[in-house]
């Protein structure tokens, strides 16, 4: 007769209130194979674990069963005090009487009885279980870093700072992200360039980070600890190692048709172009669409001017690998698309607002364009139509966000921050103009925060208004702004000399996908998700992909730097390692009994099944089976299902033991 | 506790309870300015079960069902559907404002129009209307100005003088009786 | 030769019988044959959803009901305040088994919402636009016209589902198609405060003033709707709209079958373009107002 203890837990009032701990600590006592069971209030606690332990000892206990929270939440806890105790820690089980009953019923007499059940399970399954080792996974102490904007600058430097290498990959041709183009940053008003630029240097010359700009992410292999990246380096079409910056080609380039996106269309570029002029690396890139030599094979100038030979028209994309052990991603934002074109069958834009129609109507980051020193108007408030200064600009706040019918449901929380800012860099120019602000709500959650938005108020004459707005026309070279004043109770018409809408942040383009290949969960809009939105807020569920900044969700830069922190801070603590351990709970293929069909190889989502040969001492081939990679396997049991002649199997959750639960139900 | 206010379930599947106050009906509504109050203030006393306050107000009967409101709303609330329900309260419990009567009883007129004849009879619905309107107000200069239309309606052939109607008119006087039930809505034939 | 089903409405065999006339005269032209609905009912109006809800529905549903019952898959809709109450009747039935007996047993004939509810601008995407850029005979060079949709074609969107309520484009197409210019304007999509006509004289003229005056800045030489009732306040009351404002107009205004019409040929009188308030001939006489 096997020796089991089952510990049942309270949780608090969490279970007890709705099961009848007592009641069932004795029913349970009845189960064939227990040899005790007892309750207590609080089993993870140290008095708890100390019971479990000095149970297992005194009782000689072949398995234990813990019927308390979901083993997502304490299974380690009570693997560690079996350890301790000289048990193998998988000969744990967990029966989830919290999640799985108490919460989600109201009537005592059936959630008693539901949990006596679940234990009842457990027990036929630990009852079977053999005991396991973990299994040891070597290490690679080297980062992938996706995207370097602010939070992948952060990261980045953080984990290369201490000591370990990084490979920082950027699909744009220079590092620096959206903070790079913005003006001056809330609630502090200091120059986003002054403050990022120097961290873009370190970070171009940072002896532990290798550098990919103008690449992206084919694919990802492997496992946490082991991965094998392939990243695409897109045809740049300047030989890096000769072009010195010196800037005579895209001086020299007759093409200047193509909207900078940079300064996101209101300016225009050449067809050879530095992404700005603080890019790192300073190197051009040649813009295949826009290059006459490229398309028609005439002009070839840039390759003239060029004293170092760097042009190279022949230029093809490269693929190249990299292993590394962890990965951070930090892909960050773009704005909701405000016009009628759309990626997204969801969004539907705002034919109202006229984005597209009307010049004079801007998004966000168009703004801090046209207020960045360093932007089209070389920071002077002109609007596009005709450069003039505007006398009168209307601020519309939630344009996409809070919006269900047209975009998100989410607020996209910096908005409100930015759109005073805005209003007082426009007043600090433009002196007698008249900054109008519609807004639902005013989010300034933060330090220093809601007192930037009074001072906008109050200091710089900002008129806010509490209503949205419902349409622009354009009359006479104004925009008409038609809107409502919802405390004053009456609609409200503006004339506008230029009006800027707060778009939405959604995840950057491509985020799925690339969410897809590192096997990382994401909700209905695309952001990645934590694996706890308060304990890992920034691991994620796919072990040894962390992630940080606006590619989880909407935040502002100091957000986003304090999260990248945190991530490289996790890459780090896993870096202090020598080697990795994983549970040992994989699939196991019976060799002899493979009839090597290999359907399991074809379906296997983790690709941790190969075929393999079977020889004898005189190395003839004795037959065909399938194998599995230990180090690969992530324990789905898609093999299982699929596996014709039951030749694959879980180790500490075999068919055996599932067949033995259902039977004790 | 709950209290179901009076005539709460004419607004069922309107989503008047997502409504956040955002008044973008007001602004793009075009008779919010000659409102008593804002088609947003409106939303509100119905939320609030403020149902009967509500009906009472003038701004019910100068929407034209023209949905912009509708249409823009970004929580997707049927906002006509519920200035419609409104103006049913409103009609059932005789509770309009005594100068907007009138928008009541041409409505009125319109639907008794239908009942009889099947079809909208304008010469019928413009002559009904204006006799009632008239009586109740004494708006001569109204009952004159689209009197002097009719010629030159005429003259283009724009109104048929016998008037068209549906054949199986009885038909449609059971749709009407089935429809308004024990009250018949304006009916005088 | 395809067939559709017809729901003219009382405008159309009322004071708007030109544009009954415009569209008969366009399919005709185009052998699409239209069987108009047998016994057809008013489908109830503003006055229907303002007063009674289930009136509201039962009108539309008795219509929607013949359709049903004469086999006809498609029905054309002119007037889009018909269209739109058959539509959101079509959609109340689609989405309720209850109500779709309760409609039956009002109405006497039983009714589904199988029906496909079609408006002018649809019928004529239906045909082809190819087909009918093929059959232009007369391409309307000289008009540039302002393309007004008003409320009810595209509105309520989760309604009717035509367009883009804000910035639609449909209509350019079908002129397009014509050898016709539109223009970039700004009250597409403005309510020009038809149903306001018989309470709120002044509101009505001050919308419908901005409308014409907005078009005619933006270059149009003439205005093009699909609505009786948009035609009724732009044309019929133009006269009323200058003398309010002291302002001289002469915007002729089009239904759009007046100008499919006239570029396939068909003349004023055949489309009863003759009749309208404001003289409309700028399709034959080119003049640039602006």
């Amino acid at each position: 007769m096997a020796r089991i203890g089952v510990f049942i837990c309270w949780c608090g009032e969490n279970i007890a209130r709705t099961v009848d701990v007592k009641r069932a600590t004795e029913e349970v006592e009845q189960i064939p194979g227990v040899r005790f069971a007892i309750d207590y209030k609080y089993m993870c606690s140290d008095p708890g674990q100390t019971m479990v332990r000095d149970k297992i000892i005194a009782e000689r206990l072949q398995g234990l069963v813990i019927a308390s929270c979901s083993p997502h939440m304490h299974m380690k806890t009570f693997r560690a005090a079996a350890k301790a105790a000289g048990l193998n820690p998988y000969l744990v089980e967990m029966a989830n009487i919290r999640e799985h009953c108490s919460w989600v019923h109201q009537n005592r007499e059936e959630a008693t009885a539901k949990a006596v059940e679940l234990i009842r399970l457990a027990v036929g399954k630990v009852i079977q279980d053999k005991p396991l080792d973990a299994i040891k996974v070597p290490l690679t102490k080297r980062a992938l870093v996706i995207g370097a904007g602010v939070a992948g600058i952060q990261a980045s430097l953080d984990i290369a700072e201490a000591g370990h290498e990084v490979v920082l990959v950027e699909r744009e041709p220079s590092i620096g992200g959206k903070m790079a183009g913005l003006s001056e940053t809330f609630p502090t008003l200091d120059c986003s360039q002054c403050i990022l630029t120097p961290r873009m240097v370190e970070t171009g010359q940072h002896p532990n980070i290798k550098l990919y700009t103008w690449s992206e992410i084919e694919s990802v292999d492997g496992s946490v600890g082991n991965f094998t990246v392939t990243i695409r380096k897109k045809a740049r079409y300047i030989d890096m190692s000769k072009c010195t910056g010196c800037g005579e080609c895209w001086n020299k380039c007759p093409m200047s048709k193509t909207l900078n996106d940079f300064d996101y269309g209101l300016s225009k570029r050449k067809a050879i172009y530095l992404a700005f002029p603080q890019a790192v690396p300073a190197r051009p890139v040649i813009d295949k669409n826009a290059c006459t030599k490229l398309k028609t094979g005439k002009c070839g100038i840039c390759a003239k001017v060029c004293a170092a030979g760097a042009i190279n028209y022949e230029d093809q994309d490269e693929i190249v690998t990299e292993q590394v052990g962890a990965i951070v991603v930090a892909t960050g934002y773009k704005l909701y698309s405000i016009g009628q074109e759309q990626d997204n069958e969801k969004y539907t834009g705002y034919g109202e607002y006229g984005y597209g129609k009307y010049p004079d109507v801007i998004d966000a980051l168009q703004f801090e364009r046209l207020s960045s020193a360093s932007g089209p108007t070389g920071g002077e408030i002109r609007r596009p139509s005709d450069g003039a200064v505007p006398k009168s600009v209307v601020f519309i706040a939630c344009v996409g966000s809070r919006d269900p019918a047209k975009g998100v449901s989410y607020c996209s929380k910096i908005c409100c921050m930015y759109t005073a800012k805005h209003t007082m860099l426009y007043k600090h120019k433009v002196h007698e103009g008249t900054a109008h602000v519609f807004y639902m709500d005013i989010r300034a959650g933060g330090k220093n925060y809601d007192e930037f938005v009074r001072r906008a108020i109050e200091k710089d004459g900002a008129k806010y208004y509490r209503g949205r707005v419902s349409k622009i026309t354009e009359e006479n070279g104004k925009l008409i702004v038609r809107a409502a004043d919802t405390l004053a109770g009456v609609p409200v018409t503006i004339e506008a000399d230029m009006v800027v809408l707060a778009s939405a942040m959604l995840p950057s383009t491509g985020a799925t996908e690339l969410a897809q290949k590192l096997k990382v969960g994401y909700d209905e809009y695309g952001f990645l998700s934590e694996s706890h939105p308060k304990l890992r807020p920034v691991e994620t569920n796919s072990a040894g992909v962390f992630i940080c900044g606006a590619c989880h969700g909407p935040k502002d830069i100091p957000e986003a730097v304090a999260q990248a922190s945190a991530a490289a801070g996790k890459v780090q603590v896993m870096f202090a390692r020598n080697e990795l351990t994983r549970d040992p709970e994989i699939a196991k293929i019976n060799e002899q009994n493979c009839a090597a069909c290999y359907a399991c190889v074809r379906t296997c989502p983790y690709n941790a099944i190969e075929k393999a040969e079977i020889r004898d001492r005189q190395g003839n081939l004795v037959k065909m089976t399938a194998r599995v990679n230990p180090g690969l396997c992530m324990g789905c049991g898609t093999c299982v299902a699929v596996c014709p002649s039951k030749s694959a199997d879980i180790d500490g959750f075999s068919e055996s033991q599932i067949y033995e639960m259902i039977k004790n139900l | 506790m709950e209290v179901t206010p009076v005539g709460a379930d004419k607004f069922a599947g309107t989503s008047i309870e997502n409504c956040y106050q955002c008044g973008k009906c007001t602004a793009g509504c075009p008779l919010a300015d000659q409102m008593d109050v804002t088609p947003n203030q409106l939303f509100r006393l119905v939320q609030l079960g403020e149902v009967e306050k509500a009906a009472r107000c003038g701004a019910i009967w100068l929407c034209v069902s023209c949905f912009t409101c509708t249409g823009r709303c970004p929580q997707s609330v049927e906002c006509v559907e519920i200035i419609d329900a409104l103006r049913e309260y409103a009609a059932e419990h005789d509770c309009a404002p005594p100068d907007l009567q009138r928008i009541i009883l041409f409505q009125k007129a319109f639907l008794d129009n239908i009942r009889r004849n099947g079809r909208i009879n304008e010469l019928e619905l413009i002559r009904d209307f204006k006799t009632k309107g008239f009586l109740q107000d004494l708006s001569l200069p109204l009952l004159m100005k689209d009197a002097l239309l009719a010629p030159k309606l005429m003259q283009r052939g724009k109104f048929h003088l016998t008037s068209e109607k549906a054949k199986d008119r009885e038909l449609v006087g059971r749709i009407f009786a089935r429809c308004t039930g024990t009250h018949a809505e304006g009916a005088t034939s | 030769m395809s067939r559709f089903g017809y729901y003219p409405g009382c405008a159309l065999h009322g004071s708007s019988n030109d544009f009954e006339a415009s569209v008969r005269a366009c399919m005709k032209t185009l052998e699409v044959e239209l069987g108009e609905l047998n016994d057809w009912i008013c489908c109830g109006a503003t006055a229907a959803h303002s007063i009674n809800h289930t009136l509201s529905l039962a009108l539309p549903g008795r219509n929607l009901g013949i359709a049903e019952r004469d086999g006809f898959t498609d029905l054309l809709a002119p007037c889009p305040m018909c269209s739109m109450e058959l539509i959101k009747t079509k959609n109340a039935l689609t989405e309720s088994a209850a109500l779709r007996k309760e409609i039956s047993d009002i109405v006497e004939t039983p009714v589904t919402g199988a029906t496909e509810v079609i408006n002018l601008i649809q019928i004529f995407q239906r045909v082809g636009l190819d087909r009918i850029q093929a059959a232009v005979k007369k391409p309307l060079e000289s008009i540039s016209a302002a393309c007004y949709y008003g409320c009810l074609l595209t509105r309520p969107p989760r309604t009717v589902a035509f367009d883009d309520p804000d910035q639609p484009r449909s209509m350019e197409t079908v002129l397009a198609a014509l050898g016709a210019k539109s223009v970039e304007w700004n009250y597409a999509t403005e309510c020009c405060g038809a149903g306001m006509t018989l309470s709120r004289e002044e509101t009505v003229l001050n919308l419908t003033n901005k409308i014409i005056t907005n078009a005619k800045a933006h270059g149009a030489n003439c205005l093009v709707v699909a609505c009786p009732m948009c035609h009724v306040n732009l044309d019929m009351k133009q006269g009323a709209v200058e003398q309010a404002h002291g302002v001289k107009h002469d915007m002729p205004v089009y239904y759009l079958s007046d100008l499919v019409g006239l570029a396939l040929g068909l003349s004023e009188r055949e489309l009863a373009v003759n009749r309208h308030f404001v003289r409309a001939g700028v399709h034959a006489a080119p003049k640039t107002v602006a």
